[in-house]
């Protein structure tokens, strides 16, 4: 039972950090009908920050606003630079452009910091356990927990009281009649990069406080991990792509914590059980557990 | 107010609409009408910025307005009510309207909010619920509120009857006439031809991208052998 339920907070910790990562790129895909696979460079960018700032003598006290202004700032420009003057291609011409800013912020890191692990200190209290019930509980899950539900919570406010969520879910719905009421397409989109580089950098906040260390090719094992939480939750649906990240984060974990141990390598064996789950599921339902119906393009 | 000279536009290879002009005065009513395919939405979309014109002019209160962006005319007073209306079926009806008001200024946002509660009661008694919730004639009331929000002087409407019941038909005339009785400038593009040119100041018609015929409403329609040539006697409200 304590094993259980130790489990379940672990699943809900790693899952969350999902559902930001995922939040964001539904929110993207609802705007431009793209799935941004260079969504997962803006936690790199966020480590190579810290490293950066670390190395002259920054603190975790105001780290994470630094962390996610790079991460916002980051999201702004990759939509200024490249996606903004495709645009209006198809499809697959914006998925391409997403591999490419993956690929070139990978070389880049490589060339201009070091292809190798640059790591830098975490904060002191990040692996502290507290007993509860005789359940002993991580203190870094439940800021992860807490700091994730805060997020969503302020994510569903803008989303619900500000004529710029309101605008945001308009156009995801149908562009062209978000155009007519007045919405400006420009303003729109790098707005909606914003806030998914925003949701990015509490993520790789989260992340960096338990791995301390900035890696070219790190942001690209998380993009896949949240790529599969918003499908699984249905592309394009908000509240979908949340629930795909904690469903996603409770599967990996249990299926860790209760698969027999294979003699070796139990751990890959509990990421394949994974991934066949996840596979079953797309034949039962292949749109996700919310169907969006439509998903209008500029 | 509004002049459309000789505008061409095209989808690919298809042209939709040859060389059409029509013009709109303060405060008249116009009706274009014409058969299925004859460019009707093409005209509007194209006048609202949502299509470019390949060749021709449209000018707004004597301001080229061609090939303008539609938030940028929305914001100079030209609305539309798109076909098939295009609700935000994911949002409330106060989201709609809301989102209508984009280009208000907040004060102005909430008292005309208030104010399509008064005139809408059917939009008020769904104030929350989602818009996909509506029934036609619902949705269809909300539309004409949704682009009213932005109070344009211009208000351009593409078949608001479409889909609807007779009696909710009945509504949508009530409404179009309670807007020019306030002095509301509009074009309605409608397939009851007869009806809508029977309170039209003037009206246009269109046959495959060419405007063929115009006059006073009335002029038109009693011309009963245009409407036999041209539209196949008189349209129900079937779409």
């Amino acid at each position: 039972m304590t094993k259980l339920i130790q489990t379940l907070v672990d699943g809900l910790g790693i899952g969350s950090t999902y559902a930001l990562l995922a939040l964001g790129i539904s929110l993207i895909f609802g705007v431009m009908h793209l799935v941004n696979f260079a969504h997962g460079e803006l936690i790199t960018v966020g480590a190579y920050t810290a490293y950066f700032f670390f190395l002259h003598g920054g603190s975790w006290w105001w780290m994470p606003i630094a962390i996610i202004g790079a991460a916002v700032l980051a999201s702004v420009s990759m939509e200024f630079v490249a996606f903004r003057w495709v645009r209006n291609s198809s499809p697959f011409t914006l998925l391409l452009t997403s591999f490419a800013i993956e690929r070139i912020s990978h070389a880049l890191w490589q060339i201009f910091v070091s292809p190798k692990q640059r790591s830098f200190p975490k904060p002191e209290w990040v692996f502290n356990q507290f007993e509860i019930f005789g359940v002993s509980i991580e203190v870094m899950d439940v800021v992860t927990i807490a700091v994730t539900i805060a997020t969503l919570c302020v994510t569903a406010v803008v989303f619900k009281r500000t004529m710029f969520g309101i605008s945001v879910r308009a156009a995801a719905e149908d562009f062209d009649a978000a155009r007519l009421m007045g919405t400006r397409a420009n303003r729109v989109i790098s707005g909606a990069f914003a806030f998914a580089g925003l949701l990015a950098g509490v993520a790789a906040t989260l992340i960096l406080m338990r791995t301390p260390a900035a890696e070219p090719s790190m942001g690209s094992d998380w993009l896949m991990k949240a790529v599969i939480a918003a499908v699984i939750g249905g592309l394009g649906s908000f509240s979908g792509a949340v629930v795909g990240g904690i469903v996603l984060g409770l599967l990996e974990t249990l299926t860790r914590a209760y698969l027999p141990e294979v003699a070796t390598g139990w751990d890959k064996f509990s990421t394949a059980v994974v991934f066949i789950i996840i596979a079953i599921f797309f034949v039962v339902r292949p749109d996700g557990i919310f169907k969006v119906s439509h998903a209008e393009r500029v | 107010m509004l002049e459309v000279d000789g505008i061409t536009t095209r989808y690919g290879a298809i042209t939709a609409l040859h060389g059409a002009s029509l013009e709109v005065r303060a405060g008249e009513l116009v009706a274009l009408v014409g058969p299925n395919g004859a460019g009707k939405t093409t005209l509007l979309n194209t006048v609202a910025g949502l299509l470019r014109p390949a060749t021709g002019s449209v000018r707004f209160d004597g301001a080229d307005i061609t090939g303008a962006e539609p938030a940028t005319l929305v914001r100079q007073g030209l609305a539309l009510v798109p076909e098939h209306r295009r609700i935000f079926k994911d949002l409330t009806v106060e989201e709609n309207l809301r989102l209508g008001g984009t280009t208000a200024s907040s004060a102005d946002r909430k008292r005309r909010l208030e104010e399509a509660a008064d005139v809408f009661p059917v939009l008020r008694a769904k104030w929350n619920t989602s818009a996909g919730f509506l029934s036609g004639g619902e949705a269809q009331q909300l539309a004409v509120a949704r682009a009213l929000m932005s109070n344009p002087r211009l208000l351009l409407l593409d078949e608001p009857t479409m889909g609807l019941a007779p009696t909710l038909v009945d509504v949508v005339f009530d409404l179009l006439q309670r807007l020019r009785e306030q002095g509301r400038t509009m074009l309605v593009v409608e397939q009851n031809a007869h009806r809508i040119l029977q309170i039209a100041d003037r009206g246009y018609l269109l046959r495959t991208g060419n405007m063929v015929a115009s006059g006073t409403g009335a002029e038109l329609a009693a011309d009963t052998s245009l409407f036999e040539s041209f539209i196949g006697g008189s349209a129900g409200s079937s779409s």
